[in-house]
């Protein structure tokens, strides 16, 4: 049983010599609720492709063609159009996958040609929009416009598997997320910046510059980075984030639960040297501080909170210095029995709109603090840490990107806990178990996404080519509000996560808007 | 499909069963045609390759490669076999080999043809009976 999610209305150009299989592949497409084009000649097809611009989603076309060679056109359409194509043939032999390969094919499909192959064509045209997407310093237009244009394509749930349905709001409530984004005179409150490949190298390479100086502030980081038309605030929520990430990488691989409140309770509040990111031990690390101050983007004023203590001896050490108890009571003891201690959540006083981080991992609490020799600028050893964790790259740029990698190692982790309507133990252990099956392997990631893998003997190609960068453009997926698109069910509310409890997050004492929340997924830092 | 069909027909035949749907429901005999219809032309041009001097192997591999796609398209895996062998003949540049190999593709081919035929007509006769069957119950 094919576990169908195909994307309706995808605008397909097929172009094939053989009418046999032209007919074949436009029934089969058909079935696969595209749209098709058949053409039985290349240079049709490129005529074609140009009259209508943006007229295709996606070319498939066979090698041999009598008046052009495949791979020519292949070119064509790649350079003149930037359309993703995927080339067919009947001949499977290695040189001639690699030809395809080398002139920018998506994938190279053998003939036979199987439905599930056809099935996936669409996350062809997906990860390319969202290459795009991040291409584009700043630019939101491509993500949105290639949603906006595809309004009338709605998802289709498919089959029994439920990992796959998605419900049409929710696709509308990603899709607003999405348009809010790009459209800077929507009525979110806060513009929001997409922290691109490009910026974040900048921060980054500021952040160095200031070096492992606890007064590397926000205000700092602003000033080296001369990106204009960026704000201290956004610096500020972003440097939290770095430093988690960071803390994170630390850890190594440790599978830990950054909960705030838990720590809190343990240990006495001292103060946090927050800026620097060092901890005493004992103490709840920075990383709490940190994403006391995350939420904190407007109204707190970040360099207050990088320089100076966060600790308010009234309430917990993570309240930030507003003073609002807003601290997650959480009850100890925290061990094994951790869902216990999770239960009890409920007195969140804030009705702040619930987009909560999911920072943690395993197992769910941990009691030792971060090691105390942490420096939240080891910027160093962080990408290799990544590059240890990841495959070797599929794209070249790994540099600041790696920052933006962690999510795809947990991506299980943030869609179980997404599909969470209530807080209950059994969710919470959902979670772990999925947690506990993370490696970094990602086709088992894909996998445990239930997400169905092409068939490799047919396209043996997209293994390597999808599975690795389609994680890339993962944590792209939710930069445009997409992330979920595929994944998990929602069968709760249009809110994506509405309803998780706030115990997961990590030590907020406000919920992030849904802004923040994406701009949080965006650097992966649901997952620790 | 049974044993009529077995060895001659492929999964990729049923695949095609699989595809014919009330929007088409004569996809499959529909396919059928076309193949022969396609593949009738490229036997014709290998043959008139085959006949002049000395053989020209890139073409005829060229050719062949061709008529391999086609025969995938309905699974014709007697007729597939053939065509990979005729290709490995190419390539060593073996005439006598490509001659011998291309004239058991053409049996297959035809024998392909015959068994397809007889199958469709004996499901339209099928449905034929079906429907005389209702009637008569009318």
């Amino acid at each position: 049983m094919d576990k169908g999610f195909s994307p309706v209305g995808l605008r397909v150009l097929v172009v094939d010599d053989d009418p046999t299989w032209l007919k074949i592949l436009e029934k089969m497409l058909k079935k696969c609720s595209y749209e098709v084009t058949t053409c039985g000649l290349a240079r049709e097809a490129l005529r074609l492709l140009r009259e209508r611009k943006d007229g295709f989603d996606i070319v498939i076309s066979d090698v041999n063609m009598p008046d052009m060679d495949g791979f020519k056109l292949l070119e064509h359409v790649g350079l003149e159009l930037d359309l993703p194509v995927i080339m067919m043939s009947v001949d499977g032999e290695t040189k001639r996958v690699m030809k395809g390969v080398q002139h920018g094919a998506c994938d190279y499909l053998l003939k036979p040609i199987r439905m599930k192959e056809l099935k996936i064509i669409w996350q062809h045209v997906l990860r390319k929009k969202l290459q795009e997407v991040r291409d584009i310093e700043g630019c939101y237009e491509v993500g949105a416009d290639w949603f906006t244009r595809n309004d009338e394509a709605h998802y289709l749930g498919g089959g029994e598997d439920v990992s796959f349905g998605k419900k049409r709001k929710d696709f509308e409530f990603e899709k607003k997320l999405l348009q809010d984004e790009s459209d800077p005179s929507s009525s979110s409150k806060k513009a929001r910046v997409v922290w691109s490949f490009e910026l974040h190298q900048k921060f980054v390479n500021a952040v160095n510059q200031i070096g492992c100086d606890h007064k590397a502030g926000p205000k700092k980081i602003l000033d080296l980075m001369n990106v204009p038309w960026l704000t201290r605030e956004n610096v500020a929520s972003h440097l939290q984030k770095y430093r988690l990430y960071l803390s994170r990488l630390e850890k190594g691989k440790e599978l830990k639960c950054y909960s705030g409140g838990v720590r809190n309770m343990d240990s006495p509040p001292k103060d946090a040297e927050f800026s620097s990111g060092h901890q005493s031990p004992g103490k709840s690390s920075y990383v709490y501080s940190g994403g006391s101050s995350l939420v904190h983007k407007a109204e707190t004023d970040p360099k207050q909170l990088a320089s100076s203590s966060v600790s308010d001896p009234s309430s917990d050490v993570h309240m930030p210095p507003k003073g609002k108890k807003k601290r997650i009571e959480f009850e100890p003891p925290i061990s094994s029995s951790v869902f216990d201690s999770l239960l009890p959540w409920s007195d969140v006083p804030d009705p702040l709109e619930s987009k909560p981080q999911i920072l943690f991992e395993s197992s769910f609490l941990q009691q030792q603090p971060l090691l105390p020799s942490q420096s939240p600028y080891v910027v160093a050893s962080a990408p290799t840490l990544m590059e240890q964790e990841m495959k070797p790259s599929y794209e070249t740029c790994v540099n600041a990107d790696e920052f933006l990698m962690p999510q795809n190692k947990n991506s299980t982790v943030i869609n179980q806990d997404v599909s969470l309507s209530t807080p209950s133990a059994i969710s919470c252990m959902k979670l772990q178990e999925s947690s506990s099956n993370v490696n970094n392997d990602t086709e088992s990631i894909l996998r445990s996404l239930n997400w169905e893998l092409p068939e490799s003997h047919h396209s043996g190609f997209i293994d390597t080519d999808l599975d690795f960068s389609w994680l890339h453009g993962e944590h792209l997926l939710a930069n445009t509000g997409l992330q979920n698109f595929q994944f998990q069910d929602y069968s709760s509310s249009s809110s994506l996560l509405s309803e998780l409890p706030p115990h997961l997050w990590f030590g907020n004492d406000r919920l992030p808007e849904p802004d923040e929340y994406t701009l949080m997924v965006d650097h992966g830092l649901f997952i620790s | 499909m049974g044993k009529f069909m077995q060895g001659y027909l492929d999964e990729q035949f049923m695949e095609l069963e699989e595809l014919q749907d009330d929007a088409n429901p004569n996809f499959v005999e529909e396919v059928a045609a076309s193949y022969f219809k396609d593949s009738a032309r490229l036997i014709n041009n290998i043959d008139q390759a085959l006949r002049r001097g000395p053989l020209d192997f890139n073409r005829l591999d060229s050719y062949m490669h061709q008529f391999k796609g086609s025969s995938t398209s309905i699974g014709a895996s007697k007729v597939k076999t053939e065509c990979t062998m005729f290709r490995e003949y190419c390539r060593a540049g073996n005439a006598e080999g490509c001659l011998r190999t291309f004239q058991e593709l053409k049996k297959e081919h035809a024998t392909l043809r015959k068994k397809l035929e007889h199958y469709f007509q004996v499901q339209a006769s099928d449905q034929l009976c079906v429907i005389n069957q209702l009637q008569n119950m009318c």
